[in-house]
């Protein structure tokens, strides 16, 4: 337990000194742009495809498990509109990037520092954590509600596959359900959600992989660790926020 | 000028540095020499700021790195270049970015400049063809030549060297040596160098600091090694056949 809440203070210290005043905007900007290329736009396409069967799956289940005499059949679609906007898209979608994005942050960072590179950087005098951390947190929370969109855009489509490919049932009942009692602040909520989502993303495994202490050992274990407890921050967030936003 | 007064460093329950008193000297290879363990690393990292000592003074040129504040440490780094034991060079730039890598960070030329002073470093450790080569892509040895160039782009006057060749075969090490050497002399640089190689303590040990758990026993240049009467330092140098013979040979030349 006292493990715990030490942990917790050296991952505030880091972030206080995370968030100085950088001092060469130019070279934090090349690291910028580097880091969303590598965090954000690599990720697209792993988003687009899981997005993409889960839409389909969802609605097929829906409709397995729904179907009644009692019921319109475009409810599917709405359950499924639902499901997409205020779980999948959010959180389980950051919960797969945790996964990704988390783990190659940590190995990173972890082979920077048992090789050496970090106490480079300080000998320099440069901040390292500022340099290294800040613009993985600005580029993952930059391209995060890009890859929100990506994967609403991929979900739906999947649902849609469901309907034309294996054909569970009419295209346009499926279109009335997505459409019906659209409430626009759900799209909202899974913005704001997902800026969370990133921040505990990029924070938490750049706090592994930067106290790295040893060997390419602990660099594993470090990775394994941050894509464990960014994963299990993520659900308690998506608890707390869910409550918070939706009443 | 580097002077060491009084130092000590401990870790948890273990003291690793015990009143260490020595000076480095401007202009001059000077070497910290000790068996693996004796806490070399440890008084480089102190020396550069990288850990922070429980007592003792570390003059620059007169200057306590241990009572600075953080915006006068980070004025001083930039006058340090160091070669890690690793090479430390950062993977995701070409050997060109890595030594334009402190100019870009902290001077103010233009990129042409920057890209001139790069290439006069890597020219002087004969790198200019691997310039746009990634770190894995070239050999242990070129990696060290890199880091020294990227360790003077910015014209340190302190130079730290931590093992500069280990793991390199006798002739690269010599190649390392030599180069530190004459750069060391060419820009009157104090240069520090952790060392466990007798060659280099025999090339190039201008000024020899002998580190024996944790306490400084002896003193000297080169030429002292073989008449000091320290047993301790006698067992560390003298470990191998080869250099007991060396030793009588040079004691023998000597007499006559
Ligand atoms: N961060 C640390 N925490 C605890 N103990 C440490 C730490 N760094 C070094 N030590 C201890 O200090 C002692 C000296 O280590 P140091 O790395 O300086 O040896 P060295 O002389 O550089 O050896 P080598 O030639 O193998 O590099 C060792 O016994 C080591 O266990
Ligand atoms: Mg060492």
């Amino acid at each position: 337990m006292t493990k715990i809440f030490a942990s917790v203070g050296k991952y505030m210290m880091l972030m206080w000194r995370v968030f100085a005043r950088p001092e060469r905007i130019r070279m934090y900007l090349k690291q910028y742009l580097k880091e969303l290329e590598q965090l954000g736009v690599n990720s697209i396409g792993i988003v687009l495809l899981i997005s993409l069967f889960i839409g389909a799956v969802i609605t097929v289940q829906i409709k397995l498990n729904i179907e009644s005499p009692w019921m319109p059949r475009w409810t599917v679609g709405y359950v499924t509109r639902e499901i997409l906007l205020l779980e999948f898209s959010s959180a389980i979608m950051c919960l797969i990037l945790s996964g990704k994005v988390g783990s190659n942050i940590a190995s990173e960072l972890g082979t920077m520092r048992v090789t050496q590179q970090i106490d480079a950087l300080e000998i320099m005098g440069i901040n390292s954590a500022s340099y290294l951390i800040l613009p993985k947190i600005a580029a993952l929370m930059t391209m995060i509600p890009i890859l929100v969109v990506f994967s609403i855009f991929a979900g739906t489509i999947g649902a849609f596959c469901s309907c034309w490919i294996i054909g569970i049932m009419p295209a346009s009942t499926l279109e009335f359900g997505l459409q019906y009692m659209f409430v626009e602040w759900y799209v909202w909520c899974s913005f704001i959600k997902s800026f969370f989502f990133a921040f505990i993303i990029a924070s938490v495994s750049s706090y592994f992989g930067y106290t790295v202490e040893g060997g390419s050992i602990e660099v594993g274990k470090a990775s394994t660790n941050s894509v464990v407890v960014s994963s299990v921050l993520i659900l308690f967030a998506d608890l707390v926020l869910t409550k918070l936003l939706m009443g | 000028m580097i002077e060491v007064k009084h130092l000590y460093k401990s870790f948890e329950d273990k003291d690793v540095l015990k009143d260490i008193n020595t000076v480095f000297h401007t202009g001059k290879t000077n070497l910290i020499i000790g068996q693996s363990g004796s806490g070399k690393t440890v008084l480089m990292k102190c020396l550069v700021g990288l850990l922070r000592p429980e007592q003792g003074e570390l003059l620059y040129d007169g200057r306590d790195i241990v009572k600075m504040n953080k915006k006068e440490r980070k004025k001083l780094r930039t006058e340090m270049g160091m070669l890690f034991q690793s090479a430390a060079l950062f993977d995701s730039m070409t050997v060109l970015e890595n030594v334009m890598f402190p100019l870009d960070m902290f001077s103010n030329m233009t990129v042409r400049d920057r890209i001139r002073r790069a290439m006069f470093c890597l020219d002087r450790v004969n790198l200019t063809d691997a310039k746009k080569k990634y770190p894995s892509e070239i050999s242990g040895g070129m990696q060290k030549r890199v880091a020294i160039a990227r360790a003077i782009a910015l014209n340190p006057k302190y130079l730290f060297c931590d093992e500069p060749n280990s793991g390199l075969d006798p002739r690269t090490s010599l190649v390392i040596d030599d180069l530190i050497h004459s750069i060391t002399h060419e820009f009157q640089m104090t240069t520090i160098i952790n060392t466990h190689d007798m060659n280099s303590v025999m090339g190039i040990g201008e000024n020899i600091a002998f580190i024996n758990h944790g306490v400084k026993d002896w003193e000297g240049t080169s030429k002292d090694v073989f008449t000091s009467d320290s047993e301790s330092l006698n067992e560390f140098v003298f470990a191998s056949d080869l250099f007991k013979k060396i030793r009588q040979a040079e004691l023998a030349s000597r007499e006559k």
